[in-house]
């Protein structure tokens, strides 16, 4: 929802550019042109052939990837001014830096086919059809919440676009996204799951149980290893004995990408589709970076240093470098980018003063939705004087 | 001095039969220790009790339960069709109960160790293999945390996987599957996703398997929000437990026990669902309510011919589900018994007997005219050794004498 408005603001913005400036634009501004895109890098490969480093896309393509990525960067920088000012409590792990990753991937799928990832969810979240407003109210404990207020910022999930959540125990998402695909592979749907976990997580035992049943019985699940290289304030060098997490399924083919060039998670996502729906399981270990530290009470900078934080902002941010592509090809304007950015700006500050304005969920919230109706049972009351059973 | 009497009441009743005059006292101090808690508020109601709990059990030559398997007679009458029905034994009232719902439903589907090929290894899931396929009867690694994960996975999507444990201490690998994605998903998602996951297996104390394989979970999930869990024991509610717990919009644990599968019984032929939440009146009666369950009901029953015997009228009560209790049923027992005696597998501390302890008594309070007694397991790891094994568990003598101190 959130992304169709923006496509329809980007819209507004080419249409007019068309109309009075064509003479000079080397492209014509038809939004279905293509233009071929090199990878900032070429894959590497473990036990599969890597696919091609060109890609074709569209100007309309490269406006929705900067749109998108600017309104994901917008809403975790909000999410930590919201975190500072105390409306936001707990943990609040903000994804910023990492938005190519979601973007990417999302533009290489459908809703029907299931993503599943770890705390870090805000931003795939939004991508897979959340709205800014259910993000913030959820985030704020609010009714209007994605999760109704329930879950916080590591639960969330949007049934409707194929999103399994948010989840806050490390690695535990793996199997349940292996179980995701048992069940396409159960219903015979020619979709996959994408499991998304950490370099952190990638320790975790029940990654290698579950990689083990998806290549016993060929599910179509693609394991993606989102590595920014800190597993909290661990750096991974110093937590695995193998960081090339890509390599880390030894049967099972994996590819390394670039986590922060859009054009890359998407070829890669692609192409493991393919590969997931002929031969099974397949490994992605998108190499990305956070900006922030691990969550917000963690500073991020005693375990790297600020020049390494401020040298990848520069080099390898990936709205910078679609934004490179979009004024080498003349695209749109240096100011009309601005002006996407102020946009953003504006429905973020709307969407979290209409969250601001939600309610509180209910007292009677507090029992709803521990069990489903039906068979089940109505239980209320943590004092036992009023546990009541009441019997279908 | 109530504590005494109960104290020694047990431990003459198994010296007179196993001579073990050695170890009297490291059992009293067992024994004491259990009566102690309740010892605390248990009033001792009228004289000659001493002699009784001393002479009445020293003179018998009560013998040392060790038979869990009751014969069918025992038990009530569950079964009350005109048709002829069929015999079987429990585990295949198990897998008949699974079987239909298979047929029933295409989205239900098994998963565990064994459950294909091999057929399982109580038998439960024999032959559905080749009915079914490799698929839908996934013969699963051993990986306990992942496969339970699996199934979740699975469940949110809208299969309703049956997840077998070999054996429920296995489970406890899956124990953060089972707590954080099992039972809380639904809520912390909202209501968005439902996990109808039915999870099972065997648990509880057998015939010297040690202590790793003799462990009961049941009151390890018990605090877990957003699951339900229930225990078979006889193979009429082993099917229709099965039945209703796959039916179930909600994780359901069942809780099977090992020493159970072999119980035979006559069953309907026709096809039945029981009540997930609703405990089995085993036998009305008058003077005392008795709540248990699994395989401690065959030890219950047990007593309770003895107690016939000697003139009690014990209303034995199984109460099958777990989690949430059956408060209602039990509410109208304590009504008309006022006094409760609880008999469990689980161990002392933090067992489904503390909770159901608590659950009464805020509740009820006003129906009791005595406090609660409740018998459980030791608080020990089992020992591999017979002897040692039965005392682990609660026998039939010592419900027998609880009775008695509880209806003075």
């Amino acid at each position: 929802m959130a992304l169709s408005t923006s496509r329809r603001a980007i819209n507004q913005f080419i249409k007019p550019l068309s109309s009075s400036v064509y003479a000079t634009r080397r492209l014509t501004s038809d939004s279905t042109a293509t233009i071929t895109v090199e990878t900032s890098l070429p894959f590497t490969a473990h036990n599969i052939d890597p696919p091609s480093r060109s890609i074709t896309t569209s100007p309309n393509e490269l406006m929705t990837f900067f749109s998108d990525m600017a309104e994901m960067r917008r809403m975790e920088i909000a999410a930590d001014s919201l975190y500072k000012a105390k409306l936001i409590r707990g943990f609040c792990h903000l994804y910023d830096g990492q938005e190519a990753v979601a973007v990417g991937m999302e533009s290489a799928i459908t809703r029907k086919d299931c993503i599943i990832t770890a705390y870090r969810d805000h931003c795939i979240f939004l991508g897979r059809g959340g709205t800014l407003l259910e993000s913030f109210a959820e985030l704020m404990g609010r009714k209007e919440g994605c999760s109704r207020g329930k879950g916080g910022s590591m639960h969330f999930y949007k049934k409707e676009g194929g999103f399994y959540g948010g989840h806050g125990i490390v690695g535990a998402q793996v199997p349940l996204g292996i179980g995701l695909a048992f069940a396409q592979k159960y219903s015979k749907e020619e979709y996959v799951t994408f499991a998304m976990y950490g370099d952190g997580a990638a320790n975790q035992g029940q990654l290698f149980e579950a990689l083990n049943m998806a290549a016993l019985w060929d599910l179509p699940a693609i394991l993606v290893c989102e590595n920014n290289h800190y597993g909290m304030g661990t750096a991974e060098w110093r937590a695995a004995k193998s960081p090339a997490y890509y390599k880390r399924g030894d049967y099972v083919p994996g590819l390394k990408v670039d986590g922060m060039d859009v054009f890359a998670v998407k070829q890669a996502c692609k192409f493991a589709k393919e590969h997931a729906l002929k031969n099974g399981p397949i490994i992605l270990e998108m190499d990305t970076y956070r900006y922030h530290g691990h969550s917000m009470s963690d500073p991020g900078s005693t375990y790297r240093t600020r020049d390494e934080i401020s040298g990848v902002r520069q080099e390898r941010d990936p709205i910078e470098r679609i934004r490179k592509l979009i004024l080498a090809h003349d695209i749109a304007t240096e100011k009309e980018l601005k002006d996407i950015e102020k946009e953003k700006r504006k429905i973020v500050d709307e969407a979290i003063a209409k969250a601001k304005e939600s309610p509180m969920p209910d007292p009677s919230e507090l029992f709803t939705n521990v069990y489903v109706k039906g068979f089940g049972v109505e239980a209320c009351g943590a004092d036992r004087k009023e546990v009541r059973a009441t019997l279908p | 001095m109530a504590v005494i009497i109960q104290g020694i009441g047990t431990v003459t009743a198994l010296n007179s039969t196993n001579s073990l005059d050695t170890n009297k006292t490291l059992f009293a101090n067992s024994r004491r220790s259990l009566s102690d808690r309740k010892g605390r508020f248990f009033m001792v109601r009228s004289d000659g009790c001493l002699s009784y709990g001393l002479n009445g059990h020293g003179g018998r030559a009560e013998k040392l339960i060790t038979n869990a398997v009751a014969a069918k007679e025992d038990t009530a009458a569950a079964y009350t069709s005109s048709k002829p029905g069929h015999e079987l034994l429990l585990f295949e009232a198990l897998r008949e109960g699974l079987e239909e719902e298979m047929d029933r439903d295409p989205t239900v589907c098994v998963m565990g160790e064994d459950v294909g090929h091999y057929g399982g290894s109580y038998k439960v899931t024999k032959g559905l293999a080749p009915k079914y396929g490799d698929l839908r009867v996934l013969d699963t690694p051993i990986a306990e945390n992942s496969f339970t994960g699996m199934g979740i996975g699975a469940a949110m999507t809208g299969l309703r996987p049956v997840v077998e444990g070999m054996n429920m201490g296995f489970l406890l690998l899956a124990f953060n599957q089972i707590s954080n994605n099992c039972g809380m998903l639904h809520y912390t998602s909202g209501g968005q996703f439902k996990i109808p996951i039915v999870i099972r297996g065997p648990g509880g104390v057998g015939r010297q398997l040690g202590a790793e394989h003799s462990q009961r979970l049941e009151s390890y999930f018990q605090s877990i929000p957003g699951i339900q869990m229930v225990a078979c024991s006889t193979p009429y509610n082993a099917k229709g437990l099965m039945k209703a717990a796959i039916r179930s919009d909600n994780p359901v644990i069942l809780f099977e026990h090992v020493l159970l599968y072999n119980l035979k019984e006559r069953i309907p032929d026709e096809e039945y669902v029981l009540n997930l939440e609703e405990a089995e009146m085993v036998r009305p009666g008058e003077h005392v309510t008795i709540l248990t369950y699994s395989r401690m009901r065959y030890h219950v029953m047990q007593a309770a011919k003895t107690l016939v015997n000697k003139g009690y009228d014990p209303e034995v009560i199984d109460i099958r589900s777990l989690k949430p209790f059956d408060l209602y049923t039990i509410r109208n027992s304590v009504k008309k018994t006022h006094r409760v005696l609880i008999v469990e597998e689980c161990m002392r501390t933090g067992g489904i007997g503390a909770s159901l302890t608590a659950a009464i008594t805020e509740n009820f309070h006003d129906y009791l005219d005595a406090p609660i007694v409740c018998l459980s397991s030791q608080d020990v790891p089992t020992p591999y050794a017979g002897t040692l094994e039965n005392w682990t568990v609660v026998q039939p003598p010592q419900i027998v004498t609880a009775v008695e101190q509880l209806c003075q």
